[in-house]
């Protein structure tokens, strides 16, 4: 099991759409705390991969192989029970609820006194810089601040890793960069195995993990080749 | 490399039901909507048909014949019923359809549309009956229109001795028929516009030298009519098949073929049953022979279009065009509003003298009169339609929540089986509903009336909810899976909300059907339930307008109110979040 035990293993993985082949045979594994970048050209399938993972492939798809999650093979769970946490390029922030109740649908059930969950919400309100937004709809918050609730609502659910669909590429400059810190923070801290997909080489920069392109072959170390989480390693 | 992957088994699903109990009975909720809305139409069809060929053996029908088709083709006024029916229907539907398509091609793009769209809801709202009785109260030679020009244009003092309503070619029908089938062709046409990408068609087209409306009825009308064939089928069936309305407007002798069927299913004469069970056959035969040759029709328009399309005439601006369709429009809406007034006035005058155009004395005598008949009528019609609409509504989203859940596909032969309440004339099945209903003995209960409101709710609220439903951005639903919510949290917690508006429209729409109806109250009610229109059609047979006022003003207010309710509270629950209040 190498270094995986608490970490994102892929194994075998491969994906077909409609029969055929757009993702070759892969095995791929996410330490603990590290950031794995998968680059590749716009529908080469790189977010339909992170589909696999936490669950939510559409049944065009196929797919072959194993997930495992901390030793365990979570791949035949319903998505709900897997504890992966996904970002995606929109923030999808639940326009019915307030700031404060999008977090609280991120808190499990299992933390049952209302307290609690009241100082957890605003703990990560603080975290966000939002202490007095905490009743607002989220409509009236700039994007920056939407982001940055996104991310602490899916790590209030606790994941076990955290998946990142090109969640900067809508943001502007400056604060792409402003935010890319802020989840590759709270990433290493929180000590998730960490999958992002992205065509933009700056994020890939900027994750300072090892690189892979993705596509038919499977996977294809990218330049300059870093100190890389060899795949296969737990094979 | 290719081999290996052409092996790939699929991925577990992921949608697997995390609480098996919900997903078990999830599962059985669209057979059980199918079985619900059509046995009974199957049956009654059947329960139609048999007797229509001599066969119903608790009246001493045991035998097969032809007997009762001779006596229905023998009746003298069934020629006439017949040529009243299919002038009147077909020239509605002709009249609301024309309208409709050149109301939207005239205005496509331009504010009028929008304001033409805003205001559509409060049409479709107001009830067919309360729709007839207001307009008799308008164009009857009694009526406001005549008062409001008498005596000094018309030198009228006494009503005059005209047929302006119950005319002889059934021309006040036809004209409430396009005031309420109008709207709702409208309404089907703009929802339609929404999924063609008409805008970019009719860019394309204009920066080819087209003018607005041929740039429109070239490239958007062919693109939409499939959406609409449906709904202007339902138009054409309901136009050729209506009661309510052809009870008030129509004239009686002979009155329009569904009429005729309907007095005789309620004949003490027993062996009228035989002959009035082969009219409905007969109007069925009607509808479906319309509907054929309207399909031929399309047929023939489509090949006349292409080649009108090909010789590429450009049009003009559309200027003359666009304030025709809009002075139309803007005089439907104002019959409606006109409608609602009269019935409103009428209910509260005390002394009226012809021709003075307001009453002399206005009085809530009329109201605190009836209040037993309204208390009664109201809270049978309310308590049915809350039933009707929220089953409805139950078995609709248990139906998309289910085929969202399967991951299964729509297919356009299921809307068809939707249609079918629609399409199949209601006096063409009802009376073998009702002996459906006898057997089960639902017969002249609550439950058996809330059924056969369920059947003509069920579709619309499917309809106007399925849209909505199915284009809710399916990234929240993954985003609040992944959060740990599993499904039954996700409909409860983030679906439902977010569709709030949606499915409060979709609930108003299927209360104000309920409220609507009239024959099957009349029929699976058994004469045990009176609603607030069963007693304004039968009030307006020959009582006071004042109390005719009262009922029909009350049976139009009370889908307004649920269509102002389903608006309204989304909004205020929006605004009470907007306000931005940063808490200490």
């Amino acid at each position: 099991m190498s270094g995986a035990e608490n970490g994102l293993e892929l194994r075998q993985a491969a994906l077909t759409l409609h029969g055929r082949p757009l993702i070759g045979t892969l095995d791929l594994a996410v330490r603990a705390g590290r950031v794995v970048t998968l680059m590749g050209p716009s529908g080469c399938g790189k977010s339909s991969l992170l589909a696999f993972v936490c669950g939510t492939l559409t049944p065009a798809f196929a797919a072959r192989g194993q997930v495992l999650l901390g030793g365990r093979d979570i791949t035949a769970l319903p998505l709900e029970r897997r504890r992966v946490g996904i970002l995606f390029q929109d923030d999808l922030l639940f326009p019915h609820l307030s700031v404060a109740d999008n977090l609280a649908f991120g808190l499990p059930r299992a933390v049952r006194d209302r307290a609690e969950r009241r100082r957890r919400v605003h703990a990560a309100l603080a975290e966000a810089d939002l202490d007095d937004f905490a009743d607002r709809d989220p409509a009236t918050l700039s994007g920056g601040q939407r982001a940055r609730v996104a991310l602490l609502r899916t790590l209030l659910a606790e994941p076990l890793a955290l998946l990142l669909d090109e969640p900067f590429s809508k943001l502007d400059a400056g604060l792409r960069d402003r935010f890319r810190g802020f989840v590759f923070e709270h990433a290493r801290r929180n000590a998730l195995p960490t999958l992002l997909v992205t065509h933009d080489p700056a994020d890939a920069a900027a994750a300072s993990g090892p690189t892979f392109e993705i596509g038919t072959e499977g996977l294809a170390p990218c330049t300059p080749p870093r100190r890389l989480d060899k795949p296969g390693t737990a094979a | 490399m290719a081999e290996t992957v052409q092996q790939l088994r699929p991925a577990p699903r992921p949608a697997a039901p995390a609480g098996a109990a919900s997903g078990g009975i999830l599962r059985h909720v669209p057979a059980l909507t199918l079985g619900l809305f059509l046995a009974p139409i199957a049956a009654g069809i059947v329960g139609t048909w048999l007797p229509a060929f001599g066969y119903l053996p608790a009246l001493g029908g045991e035998t097969l014949g032809l007997a009762p088709w001779r006596a229905l083709m023998a009746h003298p006024s069934v020629p006439g019923a017949v040529r009243l029916t299919l002038a009147s229907g077909i020239l509605a539907t002709v009249l609301s359809f024309a309208l409709a398509i050149g109301c939207v091609a005239a205005c496509h793009g331009t504010r009028a549309l929008t304001r033409i769209q805003r205001m559509l809801a409060p049409m479709l709202a107001m009830p067919h009956a309360a729709a007839a009785i207001g307009l008799a109260f308008l164009i009857a030679p009694s009526g406001w229109f005549a008062r409001m020009v008498s005596p000094w244009a018309t030198g009228w003092t006494t009503p005059p001795d005209v047929a302006l309503i119950n005319d002889p070619y059934g021309l006040s029908l036809t004209l409430a028929l396009v005031v309420k089938e109008t709207p709702y062709l409208l309404l089907m046409i703009l929802a339609a516009l929404g999924q063609s990408r008409a805008n970019e068609r009719m860019a394309v087209a204009r920066s080819l030298g087209y003018g607005p409306v041929v740039g429109w009825l070239k490239t958007v009308l062919p693109a939409i009519y499939p959406q609409i064939r449906l709904p202007v089928y339902a138009v054409l069936a309901f136009s050729l098949s209506v009661v309510d309305m052809a009870l008030v407007l129509a004239p009686s002798t002979p009155p329009p073929l569904a009429v005729l069927v309907y007095r005789w299913f309620n004949n003490p004469d027993l062996a009228l049953r035989f002959p009035a069970a082969a009219g409905a056959g007969l109007q069925l035969l009607l509808v479906a022979g319309a509907i054929a040759a309207w399909r031929g029709g399309e047929a023939l328009a489509a090949r006349l279009g292409r080649a009108w399309i090909a010789g590429g005439a450009r049009g003009g601006s559309g200027q003359r065009a666009r304030a025709a369709a809009s002075a139309a429009m803007m005089a439907l809406y104002a019959m409606t509003g006109l409608t609602l007034a009269a019935l409103a006035i009428w209910s509260v005058a005390g002394r009226w003298r012809y021709p003075d155009a307001m009453p002399g004395a206005w009085t809530l005598d009329n109201w605190a009169r009836h209040m037993d008949g309204i208390v009664w009528a109201g809270g049978t019609t309310l308590s049915v339609a809350v039933a009707a609409s929220a089953a409805a509504l139950v078995l609709v989203l248990g139906c998309l929540e289910n085929e969202q859940r399967q991951g299964l596909r729509t297919l356009t032969r299921a809307l068809w089986l939707l249609y079918t309440p629609l399409l199949v004339p209601q006096v063409a099945f009802l009376f073998g509903a009702q002996t459906l209903a006898v057997r089960l003995g639902l017969d002249g209960t609550w439950v058996g009336l809330v059924w056969s409101h369920l059947l003509f709710v069920l579709p619309y609220v499917f309809l106007t909810l399925a849209d909505p439903f199915r284009s809710l951005d399916e990234r929240y639903v993954r985003t609040a899976r992944c959060l740990g919510a599993g499904p039954a949290r996700v409909f409860w917690r983030v679906k439902l909300p977010m569709l709030i508006r949606p499915v409060l429209f979709a609930a108003a729409v299927g209360f104000a059907v309920s409220v609507a109806q009239y024959l099957p109250t009349q029929f699976v009610g058994g004469g045990r339930f009176a609603t607030l229109t069963t007693e304004a059609v039968t009030l307006s047979a020959g009582a006071d307008r004042r109390v005719i006022g009262v009922f029909a003003f009350l049976q139009a207010v009370l889908p307004l109110a649920a269509f102002a309710v389903a608006l309204a509270v989304p909004a205020r629950a929006r605004r009470a979040r907007r306000s931005p209040e940063p808490t200490p």
